[in-house]
């Protein structure tokens, strides 16, 4: 894992609105002064302009070639604990100068602050690209799915579908806020995908892998299609010889990278402060008492070089940063957005996302792990007499008020007498967050970050993530089967 | 806040004449430009919602936008792409980039527009799916929707200690859709919610919540906020104290709100893209006897007044009601043009479509049929069992049929609640599982597009301890 921000300027948000839709320090201070014109404590502007193209190939011929652009501006007004928001897709000044009177209609109170003065922030870029997927030819991004194609379904004869798809995206966003804070970020996404179709007989199994992050194409080089299109191949064929997952109470081994939704979902959401200051997580109250085993330590890191979940600014204009949330089991303290952060007293985070424009953000995570411990993999394995080995999923939920969570294991494996065993289908791990983490008794030395292929959901809002841990054996955990 | 705010009425939608005729001039665009045919999709609507949270207006958020997707052929290429950026100047570009972007794609046999004998039905009339009142209702009365479903939650039981909010969202807009092939089509839809969020505290600093919604197409359709949030409240009162269960084998009711869940998840193995690409377990079982008698599966886009109601799918065939399982019998996929022409059938009027994205088979309004029996006796039909109330999770393989999924309720002995469950897992196949329905509810209700009564399936192995 390479945490270390790479210092250097990143390409210019600032100057691309400028010169593509005249949007200049002036326009902002004008749309913020209509933003406050009813009065209201705070406002801030966000712009996006957001460009995506995605190619799908489909029984070896590229199906759809798609693009789109979605552009816009999201105007915030906050007075006191209310919030107003509006947008427009329209940069003229008179479209978004109404957008701005809409969401000033919150503020029925409060000082008109005086004349803003706008900052630019610097800041570290997290994401140096050497080769942007938006200004490749589509031919180059096309032979990438050819390869992964022909890889699968020489993987194995009985690989009889390969559908392969290549998603780019990059964004430009600026946020300007009535504080004076003027932010930029270029952000490019990539995420390429395989799902396999295995046919045995009357055995049919599918299976998806996947990959990506804040890349251009030299993302390829380090991680060959042929190698996501084998994974893909190699996890459908190996279900037709699944058994029976067991039901009821085991040890688990949980492997090292995609496991980290572990994290996500029985910790991260719940320490995201919106649910803390409203009182709704299970870790209310909880910053400076043990919430999980000694062993564990969580980072939310937004600065790993290229990761999916990793950001140079939030979507409020904070610098993003790395913040330990449990240091040996104790907890210290939450994800915070510029809401939260005014209500618990402390320092925004840089955790405060949103989805597009369209939305208003809130805390979310970027690339949440657990850092590693000293134990060999193998060891955790061999102190397993009976349970299960899991590796890879198909999505984790949880229910931030009570803990509970769910992830639903696409690959996994019965351990018996300290050795991996037979594959097994059709797993769910079920537990409450805080529970299951106080029963983790071994963390491996072999941290793994997810190859970036997911996304959280949170209020209907999606936003990329980054996950990741070492292996890790939780002494007891309900696994959802059906072989009593 | 709230009184003090003066407010209009959200800003009026464009006329469906001055977007069907943007939408024609764009195909025209394309047609010049060297498309073979072409289609264009434009949604122009307004959004509304707010949020309050003990008692103040949290976030109100208000938002009219526009959108265009267009749909370019060219010798059997496919290439789509979405703006929403509608100034004549940019348009011309936008279409010339889509045709170039046709060619990176390979000629499909299968690609193109739906038949015009797909559009030549008579749209259905009288659907109910746009509330003329909508737009007049003011953020006033919204906020006060809001303001009384959350006061209904904490004054139903003083354990009733926290919200997550009460909020009432409404949208309005126009869809128009037109083709080069002569299909043109424009209809307005409104919608409106109200959802509350409540939380309890349990011991040892659990929390435990629950929400109740309700959901129309017209204002006055709504059910009283107050009903909304004792609802709310009750369901989070009877999760208090919930525990886990042994590991064991038990029949299992599903509550309307789990049901509907289940039936969403299950709806996708019955949609043209699992049958092409042979995902889905129901595959060669048409005409086949999938599920118990006792099982009828419609979706039907014309329900009048129904929450995915429309005249016309996203490709612009008409809209009709689709008999998917008939007393146990699978009846047939619901399909879009392209999974239909793939796969030798003819579209079901199942294209769901938004401006930003291709044409897929998917439901519309989605219902497993009321049965004979009343929820009362499938509760006391069952000796030991599970009644469930909340399913988590992404357990489905639709390919294989496996399920597995986390669970939470009410325990069931000698046909009566006894005490509430959490942190379980209910685990089976859907093939027997379907075959398993041996008792359905006769309180099917259409809170949600996707709806079903109360239903008990005979058996399933409860995970726990």
């Amino acid at each position: 894992m390479d945490t270390t921000p790479v210092v250097g300027a990143p390409p210019r948000a600032e100057a691309f609105f400028a010169t593509q839709f005249g949007i200049d320090v002036p326009v902002l201070e004008d749309l913020l002064a209509c933003a406050l014109s009813r009065g209201g404590d705070y406002a801030d502007l966000y712009f996006e302009y957001r460009q995506t193209n995605s190619l799908l190939l489909e029984e070896q011929a590229v199906k759809r070639a798609a693009g789109g652009v979605l552009q816009g501006v999201g105007i915030r007004v906050i007075a006191g604990e209310a919030t107003g928001y509006a947008y427009t897709e329209d940069f003229s000044r008179e479209s978004m100068r109404q957008a701005a009177l809409t969401a000033a209609r919150i503020a029925a109170y409060g000082q008109a602050p005086g004349p803003i003065d706008m900052t630019p922030l610097g800041l570290a870029n997290h994401y140096p690209i050497l080769r942007p997927a938006t200004e490749a030819r589509a031919a180059e991004k096309l032979a990438l799915l050819r390869r992964a194609d022909q890889a699968a379904r020489a993987y194995d004869p009985s690989i009889v579908r390969v559908v392969a798809s290549l998603v780019d995206e990059l964004r430009y966003v600026l946020i300007a806020t009535s504080e004076g804070r003027l932010a930029g970020d270029v952000q490019p996404m990539l995420r390429f995908s395989v799902q396999c179709l295995s046919e045995r007989g009357r055995s049919r199994q599918t299976a998806v892998a996947g990959g990506g992050g804040r890349y251009g194409l030299e993302y390829f080089e380090a991680h060959p299609p042929e190698a996501l299109a084998r994974e893909a191949a190699r996890q459908a064929v190996l279900l037709h010889a699944a058994v029976e997952a067991p039901a009821g109470t085991f040890p688990v081994v949980l492997g090292a990278g995609d496991s980290g939704i572990l994290l996500h979902e029985a910790v991260g959401h719940g320490l995201e402060a919106d649910f803390n200051r409203k009182r709704t997580s299970n870790y209310t109250d909880r910053v400076g008492q043990p919430v999980a085993s000694p062993l564990c330590t969580v980072v939310d890191d937004a600065t790993i070089a290229n990761s999916r979940g990793s950001i140079n600014v939030d979507d409020e204009g904070q610098p993003a940063g790395r913040n330990v949330l449990i240091a040996n089991g104790i907890l210290q303290g939450y994800m915070q957005d510029r809401i939260s952060a005014r209500h618990f007293g402390v320092a925004p985070s840089g955790n405060g996302r949103r989805e597009s424009f369209k939305h208003l953000p809130m805390p979310r995570m970027t690339n949440t792990y657990l850092l590693p411990g000293d134990a060999a993999p193998e060891d955790i394995v061999r102190a397993v007499k009976k349970g299960l080995y899991c590796v890879a999923y198909s999505g984790g939920q949880v229910n931030i008020s009570n803990g509970d969570f769910v992830f639903s294991v696409s690959e996994a494996y019965l351990i018996e007498d300290g050795k991996i065993t037979a594959p097994v289908r059709n797993v769910t791990l079920i537990g409450n967050g805080p529970e299951t983490l106080s029963k983790v008794t071994m963390v491996g030395h072999d941290f793994r970050l997810s190859d970036g292929r997911w996304t959280c959901g949170k209020d209907g809002q999606s936003v990329p993530v980054g996950v990741g841990m070492p292996t890790v054996l939780v002494s007891e955990i309900t696994v959802g089967g059906t072989k009593l | 806040m709230g009184e003090q705010v003066a407010r209009r009425a959200p800003s009026v939608v464009p006329q469906e004449a001055e977007l069907l005729e943007l939408a024609e001039h764009v195909v025209r665009l394309a047609r010049r430009g060297g498309a073979d045919a072409a289609d264009v999709l434009l949604d122009s609507g307004t959004e509304f919602s707010v949020t309050v949270r003990r008692g103040q207006v949290e976030k109100l958020l208000e938002a009219s936008s526009r959108g265009l997707g267009l749909r370019v052929f060219r010798g059997g290429r496919c290439a789509l792409a979405y703006t929403s950026d509608l100034a004549p100047a940019a348009l011309a570009a936008f279409v010339e980039r889509t045709l170039d972007l046709a060619a990176v794609a390979d000629p499909d046999p299968c690609a193109g527009l739906p038949e015009p004998a797909a559009w030549a039905p008579p749209q259905p009339t009288d659907l109910a799916i746009d509330d003329p009142q909508l737009p007049q209702v003011t953020a006033e009365q919204k906020i006060e929707l809001a303001r009384r479903c959350e006061e209904a939650a904490f004054a139903f039981d003083p354990r009733v200690t926290n919200s997550d909010g009460a909020t009432f969202s409404s949208e309005y807009g126009v869809r128009v859709l037109v083709n080069s092939a002569g299909f043109a089509g424009a209809y307005r839809a409104s919608g409106c919610s109200l959802v509350m969020e409540a939380v309890v505290d349990d011991a040892a600093g659990k929390k435990r919540n629950a929400h109740w919604y309700t959901a129309a197409r017209a204002f006055q359709d709504l059910e009283p906020p107050e009903a909304v949030g004792r609802r709310a409240a009750e369901r989070a009162l009877r999760q208090l104290g919930a525990r886990k269960v042994a590991t064991q084998t038990v029949p299992v009711v599903w509550d309307p709100l789990a049901g509907r869940a289940f039936l969403a998840h299950l709806a996708r193995a019955m949609t043209g893209d699992a049958l092409y690409r042979r995902a889905t377990f129901l595959l060669d079982q048409e005409g086949r006897e999938v599920a118990s008698p006792l099982v009828t599966l419609i979706d039907d886009a014309t329900l009048r007044g129904g929450l995915r109601s429309r005249p016309f799918d996203g490709e612009g065939a008409t809209s009709r009601r689709n008999e998917v399982v008939v007393q146990g019998v699978f009846r047939g996929f619901l399909l879009d043009t392209y999974s239909a022409r793939k796969t030798g059938r003819q579209t079901t009027a199942n294209a769901v479509r938004g401006v930003g994205s291709a044409p897929s088979p998917g439901t519309t309004n989605f219902y497993l049929a009321a049965g004979p029996s009343r929820p009362e006796e499938i509760i006391a039909s069952v000796d030991r069992g599970l009644y469930v109330t909340d399913t988590m999770g992404f357990g489905w393989n639709l390919t294989t049929g496996d399920f597995s999924q986390g669970a939470a309720g009410l325990w069931i002995e000698r046909g009566e609640f006894a005490y509430p469950v959490s942190e379980i897992n209910i685990s089976g196949n859907l093939k027997a599982m379907l075959r398993d329905i041996d008792m359905v509810g006769n309180d099917l209700e259409f809170r949600s597009a996707t709806a079903a009564p109360t239903f008990r399936i005979a058996r399933l192995v409860v995970s726990g301890l």
